[in-house]
């Protein structure tokens, strides 16, 4: 948290910097391909932000979180469909019927712990991949394309990729700017409190229960968000963004940048991306040089991309 | 009538072969303390080592021998090269690292047998259906997985009771340290356990090759079952993965079948066809989500921890 520029700090304002001008090199190059995928990075991004509070920050492993992906994304898909293209009541629909998912996974998974909690969360998700699947009305297993983006009465034109680029940006930005402003407030000591001893907090006296749920739920919300610009993004909508390994995707973002870090989540899916891009460019078999490196980076890279730069925090 | 019959049936030997899905799991789990997300992976090499070998000696079941004990050894190996390291490392670097694995094996398969899939024909004596009950007709081979499920059911049951092996497995599972401090090479009965697991696992994909495609991916889906089977059995329990197992294989196929009817009774023709498929898919993890609220722990929680 300390001004000076160490490298920390430096990579993050490194990688903020490229984003910023990314449209500016897409429209000199005319690589209109660098934007479709950085518009990606950042939405994934976003999804990564809001799994890191409650993974990274408040220690709750959520095998499910591709699950608030996918439920934003069929808000957007499923209101289009039934003729309702208007933003202003799709994008609060889908964050709020995300946080109220989250909200019922949450008070069911939350009454368990360690391994049983990762298999619940992993399994209710799964529950609404398979509902999704079975709602032929919205494409079932071949999914649904969206032909219109979210409408903002004129006031914002989301075809316009640079424009929804920016938007996205931004979005990212408050999100992290949000979620550290949680995790330093009462409310977020409380839940990082939780984290590194539960039992402590609760003979304290805090109902650590109510106060991991609505930190669920928060993050459910933001990520439901996510959700919805990924649909914009896309102009598609499928059960397979919802499959149980794009939570484990999700994860691994997380923890390669650096658990529990503001910036950690950025930088994470930004190297996971970009390897995975480069590596299918080369290779038609990707996964066997990714998934070692998984395992390595389980072994041997604690503290993510993030740990590299010395310890700063305690993990 | 008949339909409820052979639902059942159905139902019964998917519940069988989650169980050995979720034994092995549940096996790994409660000695080793290990989240394996590779389990369905060696699912899927069981698949894949039992259509090679059926194609190459001519032979369903000289196939499926080969094809166990080539699970086996690829679970040996893969626990020596690639678990180890994980024992004792927290449950987030475990999904981590066999999460890896998972997509390691995904592009290995692919790598060496190609992205097309594969079937596995049965010998002809298997494809016929027999006459089960007056009117009642079932394929034999359904059969042949219920019985064989069931036979290393009951040899999974005696060795973990009635073995010297057994009993070492029970005793890792309650206190680790003691039983190394007691002189057993815990390694080596870590990397057996682990083995086991493996093939337990690979025999059920090679006994469900013959019914599905053999393909990529195929253990993913049913990794998520065997999951919920081991939540609601209760993670480390035999005992519940086997009860859980057969609950969960019939409430999901029973499920199927019958839900969009009794919905149509109820509903408009419209409701229940578009909420039919959901809801009938989605019954497991309402169950799941039951007992969860009744008991956290599942219902045969491992009396140690």
């Amino acid at each position: 948290m300390s001004a000076r520029l160490n490298p920390r700090g430096g990579i993050a304002v490194g990688l903020l910097a490229i984003l910023a001008l990314l449209p500016l090199y897409a429209s000199l190059t005319g690589d209109a391909f660098a934007i479709t995928l950085f518009t990606r990075i950042i939405i994934m991004a976003m999804a990564a932000v809001s799994l890191n509070l409650i993974m990274g920050y408040g220690g709750m492993v959520s095998f499910g979180h591709a699950a608030y992906l996918g439920i934003g994304s069929y808000a957007v898909g499923i209101l289009w469909k039934e003729g309702i293209a208007s933003g202003f009541v799709q994008w609060p629909v889908a964050i709020a019927v995300s946080a109220l998912f989250a909200l019922a996974v949450g008070a069911l998974s939350l009454r368990t712990r360690g391994v049983y909690f990762i298999m619940i969360t992993l399994a209710f998700a799964q529950m609404v991949y398979y509902a999704a699947l079975g709602s032929d009305r919205y494409g079932g297993d071949d999914g649904m394309t969206i032909r219109q983006r979210s409408q903002f009465g004129g006031l914002l034109d989301l075809g316009n990729r640079t424009l929804f680029y920016y938007l996205c940006f931004a979005l990212l930005i408050a999100s992290i700017y949000l979620v550290s402003r949680i995790v330093n407030s009462r409310f977020g000591l409380v839940i990082q409190g939780a984290r590194s001893n539960e039992r402590r907090m609760r003979a304290i006296g805090f109902p650590v229960f109510r106060y991991k749920l609505v930190c669920f739920a928060i993050a459910g919300a933001l990520c439901g968000l996510a959700g919805a610009l990924f649909a914009n993004h896309t102009n598609f909508v499928s059960p397979a963004m919802m499959f149980w390994t794009r939570s484990g995707d999700l994860m691994v973002m997380v923890v390669l940048g650096g658990l529990g870090t503001p910036f950690g989540p950025l930088i994470g899916t930004a190297t996971y991306l970009l390897l995975e891009e480069a590596l299918s460019r080369v290779t038609e078999y990707s996964g066997l040089f990714l998934g070692p490196g998984l395992l390595l980076v389980a072994l041997y890279l604690r503290g993510g991309i993030d740990g590299l730069m010395g310890d700063a925090r305690r993990g | 009538m008949l339909y409820f019959i052979e639902q059942s049936l159905n139902g019964f030997q998917l519940g069988m072969l989650l169980f050995l899905l979720a034994a092995g799991l549940t096996l790994i789990f409660g000695i080793m303390d290990l989240v394996n997300l590779a389990h369905g992976s060696l699912y899927m090499l069981g698949a894949y080592f039992a259509a090679t070998f059926a194609e190459a000696t001519d032979s369903f079941v000289l196939g499926a021998i080969l094809a166990l004990a080539a699970t086996f050894a690829a679970g040996i190996v893969l626990e020596i090269i690639a678990i180890r390291p994980l024992y004792g490392r927290n449950h987030l670097d475990h999904v981590l690292g066999t999460f890896g694995l998972l997509i390691f094996f995904n592009d290995l398969v692919r790598l060496i047998w190609g992205p097309a899939g594969m079937t596995l024909s049965l010998p002809s004596e298997m494809l016929h259906a027999v006459q089960i009950i007056p009117g009642v007709y079932y394929p034999v081979y359904r059969l042949v997985i219920i019985a064989a499920t069931l036979a290393v059911a009951a040899l999974l049951y005696f060795t973990v009771m009635r073995t010297r092996l057994g009993m070492l497995i029970r005793a890792g599972a309650s206190n680790r340290e003691m039983v190394g401090a007691l002189g057993v090479n815990i390694k080596l009965l870590y990397t057996l356990v682990f083995g086991l697991g493996a093939a337990l696992a690979g025999f059920a994909g090679l006994m469900q090759a013959p019914i599905l495609t053999v393909q990529i991916g195929m253990g993913e889906n049913i990794l998520i079952l065997a999951f919920v089977v081991i939540i609601i059995g209760g993670v480390g329990s035999i005992r519940g993965a086997f009860v859980a197992s057969i609950l969960v294989g019939l409430i999901d196929t029973m499920g199927r079948a019958f839900v969009p009817d009794i919905l149509r009774s109820v509903l408009s023709n419209f409701g229940a066809s578009t909420l039919g498929p959901a809801l009938s898919s989605m019954l497991i993890y309402m169950l799941m989500a039951g007992i969860l609220v009744f008991r956290p722990e599942g219902l045969f929680p491992a009396a140690s921890k």
